[in-house]
């Protein structure tokens, strides 16, 4: 059931107000004065969540070998495909461990760290890659010009160059011939309340329930809470970027 | 001794059958660009684990070239060598349009090059591309007043002093600013290392007087004039020296590499296992562009044999580009460590050596830059009084001629 | 001298005839839904500061409500080809072609966005509601108290 709105002389709904009444939109006039707000999940403002860190925490433990749920998942998400060339985008991929040391072997997935200090972001010289105010380093496409040099500067080869002109894409992510691109952090599911990413949502399915999300800055969160907890740590800890992705038992 | 007289060159079958040519490859790199950027860079052989190729090293080799050509006049005019005085337009000429070209072909390559423009007034100031792109067109700017002070009339000798002094430290910075690009990567094995920006200075020395040399020999034997063979005797020992400069820089980054146990892994498939890298290394950079040159710049014959002088800039050149494609293109070879004390694999090629299968197009492109920078040059040399007429040995520097 | 500026002034009409016999104008489809309250005019001339202001907005700072979201653009400017379904930007029949092929403008949005509203798609742009019905009647409820 569908309210219209307050230009709606009858009651008949155009697409238009029907897109906009879905699309992140938090109110909507009844009449006026009277405003419904967003009833059910979160009711989050237009913009950012003031004050939030999301982050990733994954048990390398609970991550089966031969489980790549999270990587279909954001390809069907986003509308990337790997066919195995060199030229295909992975904005996620399972990487099978095994230490030199000991023979121990281990299986995780890697993507974008959304560091608090990206080298990626410092390297761009327009500016557009880019580190959110929440926390997530994202590709301004529209400032990008396809230099590759956050591809150079990324210590965890987050990113992807797009080789070839594509067609068909998920309007949710635009996503074009000659520029960069890498793991949002599912940010238009973040923007429109879905409290999750695409890959812990299908982790999250399978079961195996490797991969948490949440805002690591809110000390009630259950991902501020585990991290608070249990061990886990960065990748590259050396390196001292401030990872938004912790990693456990690897 | 004679007042050094400069001519324009004149119109000879030579001269517009090389513009010609140059012009050809200058066409064949357009349509290469437009090819690529049409059908996605998929069409070359860059990928996702090797992003920068064969293109990024002539658009560097160009871009170090184009500091190291301004050399010439520096000598001459910030340390007074007097021999190199009548010299010192072409090389601001050279230096501008070595730059152009090397220019060209790195912006040519970018995924969006139509947004060039966007580039230009959105700056991240915490990116040394960024900020090299200032110190080119900086440079080209600083350069172009410089050559004002040399050519022009009445122009007071403070002028050109400080026109001079300017140019200089501008290009060394502008040479620092290339060799952190590299330098400044904590990502990659191969780079994060301080002494990038030194190593890219020496090579901008060595590379830059080995472009001029050549383009001096080229030019004065099309047109018959006379190449001083002191001034080029004089000029093939410094190149000498500043190959040696070269290789001890290079020497210092691997044993220094070398000796830090992190990176043990990348020296070792540069230096031993890397295949084409390996061989690249040791017969490309260091035999042929290092060890052969300086037996050829450095013998005491080289005042009468012009051959030794012009096969040991050809082969600088030669080892210079071999040099930045193992820095460029090895660099990314080699793995990243993101799991240090782990093998690693996965579908996105981690773990494993990287490969890369230079195509035409990128070719095309390269080489279509180097033609840009010698028609440049060629039209300025036609049209401008910028090439001495009468540098012959009498003419060059009359101290020289007391011993 | 009198008769080649006849023959030429001929010929061009003949070439132009097919403009002029359209309208010199182009022929620009209708939109699906509302009509925009600023008019028409406003957004033919502002719509380039516009969509690069809001697309600013939802870029940067996460602010996907805005007046000039390329989706919504697309989805009530969609042009419905031979086959029924939407025509891409390939085709010149689309709403954005109309203008920028007549004024020569190149336009580059949709080497990334895409040119027709994804009908699987705009589901997702809703939130799922179990039963909207019920909670809204549980709301008015609770504001008549």
């Amino acid at each position: 059931m569908i309210i219209p709105t307050k230009k709606e002389k009858g009651a008949e709904v155009s697409r238009r107000d029907f897109l906009k009444s879905g699309a992140a939109l938090a109110t909507v006039t009844l009449a006026p004065g009277v405003t419904l707000m967003a009833f059910g999940g979160k009711a989050q403002a237009d913009g950012l969540k003031p004050g939030a860190r999301w982050g990733l925490l994954i048990d390398a433990g609970k991550c089966p070998e031969d489980c790549s749920a999270c990587v279909s998942a954001c390809s069907q998400e986003h509308g990337w495909e790997d066919n195995g060339l060199d030229t295909d985008p992975q904005w996620i991929r399972k990487v099978t461990l095994k230490e030199t040391a000991t023979g121990r072997e281990n299986s995780l997935p890697v993507m974008c760290q959304h560091c608090e200090s990206p080298p990626c972001v410092d390297v761009c010289p327009t500016g557009a890659s880019f580190k959110r105010e929440d926390g997530i380093v994202l590709v301004n496409r529209h400032t990008c010009i396809g230099c590759r040099y956050c591809m150079m500067a990324c210590p965890f080869k987050a990113r992807s160059f797009v080789h070839e002109q594509i067609t068909d894409q998920k309007t949710t992510t635009p996503r074009g011939n000659g520029t960069v691109e890498g793991c949002n952090l599912c940010v238009h599911k973040i923007d429109r309340g879905d409290g999750t990413t695409a890959c812990v949502e299908a982790c999250q399915a399978t079961g195996n329930n490797a991969m948490m999300f949440g805002d690591l800055n809110d000390p009630e969160s259950e991902i501020a809470v585990a991290v608070a907890t249990y061990a886990s740590q960065e990748l590259r800890a050396d390196l001292g970027l401030g990872l938004g992705v912790r990693y456990q038992n690897i | 001794m004679e007042r050094i007289v400069y001519r324009e060159l004149k119109s000879t079958p030579k001269v517009w059958g090389l513009m010609a040519l140059c012009a050809a490859f200058v066409g064949a790199a357009g349509l290469s660009v437009l090819y690529i950027e049409h059908h996605g860079h998929i069409v070359t052989g860059m990928n996702n684990q090797i992003v920068w190729g064969l293109p990024h090293v002539f658009a560097i080799f160009l871009i170090v070239a184009a500091s190291g050509a301004l050399n010439v006049s520096s000598i001459g005019s910030v340390f007074g060598k007097m021999a190199y005085k009548p010299v010192a337009r072409l090389s601001n000429v050279l230096a501008v349009s070595l730059l152009a070209g090397g220019l060209a072909v790195l912006v040519l390559d970018l995924g969006r090059p139509d947004r060039l423009v966007l580039a230009m007034y959105t700056y991240n100031f915490t990116s040394i591309f960024a900020w090299n792109i200032l110190l080119y067109t900086g440079f080209m700017a600083v350069v172009a007043v410089y050559l004002y002070t040399l050519m022009a009339r009445g122009v007071p000798a403070k002028a050109l002093k400080a026109a001079s002094l300017l140019a200089f430290v501008w290009r060394l910075a502008l040479t620092t600013g290339t060799g952190s690009i590299f330098g400044w990567l904590v990502a990659r094995q191969a780079y994060d290392a301080a002494i990038m920006a030194p190593l890219f200075i020496a090579m901008s020395f060595a590379f830059g007087m080995a472009m001029f040399m050549l383009v001096m020999i080229l030019t004065t034997s099309i047109t018959s004039r006379v190449y001083s063979p002191e001034l080029r005797t004089r000029q093939a020992r410094l190149l000498g020296v500043f190959v040696a400069v070269v290789m001890y820089f290079t020497l210092v980054q691997h044993l220094s590499a070398i000796y830090v146990a992190e990176h043990t892994g990348v020296e070792r498939f540069i230096l031993l296992e890397g295949g084409i890298y390996t061989r690249l290394f040791w017969v490309g950079q260091i035999l042929l562009g290092g060890i052969i040159p300086m037996i050829l710049l450095f013998h005491p014959k080289i005042d009468t044999q012009k051959i030794y002088v012009l096969l040991g800039a050809l082969l600088v050149v030669l080892g210079g580009m071999v040099q930045l494609y193992v820095i460029i293109v090895g660099g990314q070879a080699y793995p990243l460590e993101i799991f240090p004390g782990f093998e690693v694999s996965s579908s996105f090629s981690d773990g494993v050596i990287n490969s890369y299968t230079p195509t035409y197009l990128e070719l095309m492109l390269g080489l279509g830059g180097v033609a840009l920078a010698l028609m440049i040059a060629g039209l300025a040399m036609k049209f401008l009084r910028i090439v001495p007429d009468n540098l012959s040995d009498d003419n060059v520097d009359p101290a020289v001629l007391a011993d | 001298m009198k008769r080649l500026l006849v023959s030429v002034l001929m010929i061009a009409a003949l070439l132009g005839a097919p403009v002029l016999a359209e309208g010199l104008l182009p022929n620009i489809p209708k939109a699906i839904g509302e009509p925009h309250p600023e008019g028409n005019e406003y957004w033919r001339i502002n719509h380039p500061a516009l969509l690069s202001h809001d697309r600013d907005m939802t870029v940067i700072d996460g602010v996907r409500n805005t007046d000039a979201s390329l989706a919504e653009c697309v989805s009530c400017h969609a042009v419905k080809g031979p086959d029924a379904a939407p025509v891409t930007v390939e085709s010149d029949q689309h709403f954005c072609r109309a203008c920028h092929d007549y004024a020569a403008v190149k336009i580059d949005c949709f080497q990334c966005h895409n040119s027709v509203p994804e009908v699987a798609d705009q589901a997702m742009l809703l939130p799922y509601r179990e039963n909207p019905v019920a909670e809204l009647r549980a709301y008015l409820e609770g504001v008549s108290q």
